[in-house]
């Protein structure tokens, strides 16, 4: 009886039988969710159709997008070669949309990640020194945070002039301090857990511990969340240039675009609205994929 | 069947001749050589609040701690929750500074201009944490978890990942199927021994482990206690044992160090102590251990409310706002340890335990607890 119950006294030198699951990784466990994840994919190939016509614009449009003409204004969605009609000026309106999608996805995603990098630097610096840095950096993002961020960007673009440096300027000033909150919480967290203190009693230097244990750590809740601005930055994008603020006509952009068909909303409502609805489509697909890759990632042991 | 019950009783162990093989190139100081001397250690945490949050106290976590740990023994430090035992872990790995106090290691002292830096003193002394799970990189592959170590004091890639898997083995966990896990696919005992292997990477001469097998199931709890002191005559390691459960501290420590706020309050051979404790602090805990036998149990509860607040201290003997012989010498002034530093003594800081303290009782042992010798079937009916 008592043998028996002591027989595990000897286990460290027995062999833990195989075990039946085979290992993955972290990423490949992501992976392997997000491929059964069927919305996620949908959005996710529209995304990758919207990058591609952006890149591909010369091959795939049919028409010059600045190509103007007084016969044909504001002709009707499939009006003979015009697949999605033309604006008030006769250009073509898909040329058009294909093009404005360059301008409007690179508004969506250069502020964002410029303002990753940047806030995220200050996230993590705040987040791992704590103390007084903590306080100075939080309370400066506390300022920003107090204007709403369409106010911000309005108002930063106002004051430095339109133009598309100027536009994206702005909108990463306005992202910054909302990554480098959710940098700085995610740091926090991860540096009170023991494997850092371990990582310290090893003698790490604190370099090698945020490189080498923390920046692993934070990069999955920091990228979720500045996928989910892309949307918000692409909008934000196209109401500075619905004012006027961003993009300078000719170029095309969706918002400018929208912002100058208003005026003939009550003669063509279906073409005035479609710069409108790639707006929405691009904006829903990157919210959506952002949500897809949350729930993919959410892997609790 | 109740011999059974005995036998798989934790405390039913072979007593051991705490015994340092000769012959290891690290030891300095010859076996009389304490391998760690802890002196007058005081970490107090302020605390702040008010209008303007100005310090209004502070939480004297340590509180003038002094100890010595032998080569080859393992000292367990048993006490309640917050008295202070991760406390002192965490200071005497230098992971928050104290406020005063020293620390000396095998002769060298910790710190100051002539003595070893805290990295020296890390090669030498690793700790184990109690949460197996929090004390891993979630996004690394174990493998790497305890190769990190050597990796940072400049070992090879290769070198280091060899020592990983040949640690791997030695906690019993074959490398070919464990290395390139991740935390997540592993057990709370297969990470507490990864944790354990990551320990030991850098060929440490102590390890302190902080509650490191409490948050086990019993069975893997036993398990761990058995590689640990497989480990320790293999390595030759000297253990610091944190726990608050005293069955597991009595199976595996040579000597026992008693904590109550901050302090210590009784110090011994591991033995003495639990059959026959002179500070009624460590006689209400070890009538707090269940009984397995129902003839051994007791009646009233050993010890009743919370302990007071570590902020504001009661004067004299701490322990005298709970203590059932508390007379007026106790608030008067505070027991003293005296000679911490003999490996052999049995010292209690309580005025009992010293014959000139003025106390009543000064001198004598204490009385025997209370056990109403009744029938089961006599308290059933």
């Amino acid at each position: 009886m008592a043998q028996a119950m002591f027989s595990f006294a000897q286990s460290h030198e027995i062999d833990t039988p195989p075990p039946v699951a085979p290992r993955r990784g972290y990423w490949r466990t992501v992976q392997r969710r997000l491929r059964g994840d069927y919305v996620t994919l949908f959005f996710l190939s529209i995304i990758l159709l919207l990058v591609l016509a952006a890149i591909l614009a010369p091959l795939i449009a049919p028409f010059d997008p600045d190509k103007t003409s007084m016969l044909y204004r504001l002709k009707p969605i499939g009006y003979r070669h015009f697949l999605l009609g033309t604006d008030e000026l006769g250009r073509d309106m898909l040329s058009r949309l294909i093009y404005g999608g360059r301008m409007s996805l690179m508004m969506g995603l250069v502020p964002v990640v410029l303002a990753t990098c940047i806030g995220g630097f200050f996230g993590v610096v705040a987040g791992f020194l704590g103390g007084w840095v903590n306080m100075l950096i939080m309370r400066v993002t506390d300022i920003f945070y107090a204007f709403p961020s369409v106010l911000l960007a309005v108002a930063i673009s106002g004051t430095m002039g339109g133009g598309v440096a100027n536009g994206l300027l702005a909108l990463t000033l306005v992202f910054i301090p909302s990554l480098c909150r959710v940098t700085e919480a995610a740091t926090t967290q991860i540096r009170s857990r023991d494997f850092v203190d371990a990582a310290r009693v090893s003698g790490a230097s604190s370099l090698s511990i945020i490189f080498y244990h923390m920046l692993r750590n934070i990069m999955g809740p920091v990228l979720i969340y500045a996928s989910s601005l892309i949307s918000v930055s692409i909008l934000l994008a196209s109401g500075l240039s619905f004012l006027g603020l961003g993009v300078e006509p000719p170029t095309a952009d969706w918002g400018l675009m929208l912002s100058t068909l208003r005026q003939s909303i009550y003669v063509q409502p279906l073409v005035c609205a479609l710069p409108g609805a790639a707006i929405f489509i691009a904006s829903l697909s990157f919210n959506l994929v952002s949500d897809g890759l949350r729930q993919a990632m959410d892997i609790k042991a | 069947m109740k011999n059974g019950l005995r036998a798989f009783s934790l405390a039913a162990r072979p007593a051991r001749p705490v015994v340092v093989p000769p012959g290891d190139p690290r030891d300095r100081g010859g076996p009389a050589q304490p391998l760690l001397l802890v002196e007058s250690l005081r970490k107090y945490f302020p605390v702040s609040g008010g209008v303007f949050n100005r310090r209004i106290g502070d939480v004297k976590a340590v509180d003038g701690i002094s100890f010595a740990v032998f080569k080859g023994e393992t000292l367990g430090v048993v006490g309640e929750s917050g008295c202070g035992k991760s406390t002192l872990a965490r200071l005497v790995v230098g992971l928050i500074p104290s406020n005063s106090g020293s620390v000396v290691f095998d002769g060298d002292p910790v710190g100051g201009s002539n003595g070893l830096t805290l990295r020296e003193l890390r090669r030498n002394l690793q700790i184990v944490f109690q949460d197996s799970d929090a004390s891993l990189n979630p996004r690394l592959p174990v493998e790497e978890s305890i190769a990190y170590g050597p990796r940072v004091h400049g070992v090879t890639r290769a070198a280091a990942k060899q020592t990983a898997h040949d640690l791997l083995r030695r906690v019993g966990l074959r490398p070919d199927l464990f290395a390139s896990r991740y935390p997540h696919e592993l057990s709370g005992g297969q990470k507490q021994r990864v944790n354990i292997a990551r320990a030991l990477a850098l060929s440490p001469r102590m390890l302190i482990l902080d509650e490191a097998v409490s948050a086990l199931d019993k069975s893997i709890e036993a398990q761990v206690l058995n590689l640990l002191r497989y480990l320790k005559s293999h390595f030759n390691l000297t253990y610091i044992f944190i726990s608050h459960d005293l069955n597991v501290v009595h199976y595996i420590a040579d000597r026992v160090m008693v904590m109550y706020l901050g302090q210590v309050v009784e110090i011994g051979p591991a033995d003495a102590i639990y059959s026959e404790p002179k500070h009624p602090y460590t006689r209400a805990l070890l009538d707090s251990r269940l009984a397995v036998d129902p003839i051994d149990r007791i009646e009233a509860a050993p010890l009743t409310g919370d302990p007071p607040n570590p902020i504001t201290p009661p004067s004299g003997c701490r322990f005298r706002t709970r203590c059932a012989f508390a007379e007026d010498v106790c608030t008067a002034k505070a027991p003293a340890l005296g000679g911490w530093r003999d490996p052999a003594a049995h010292l209690a800081a309580c005025h009992m335990a010293d014959r000139q303290s003025g106390h009543s009782r000064a001198g004598q042992t204490l009385p025997a607890t209370e056990r109403p010798l009744v029938s089961i079937e006599a308290r059933l009916a």
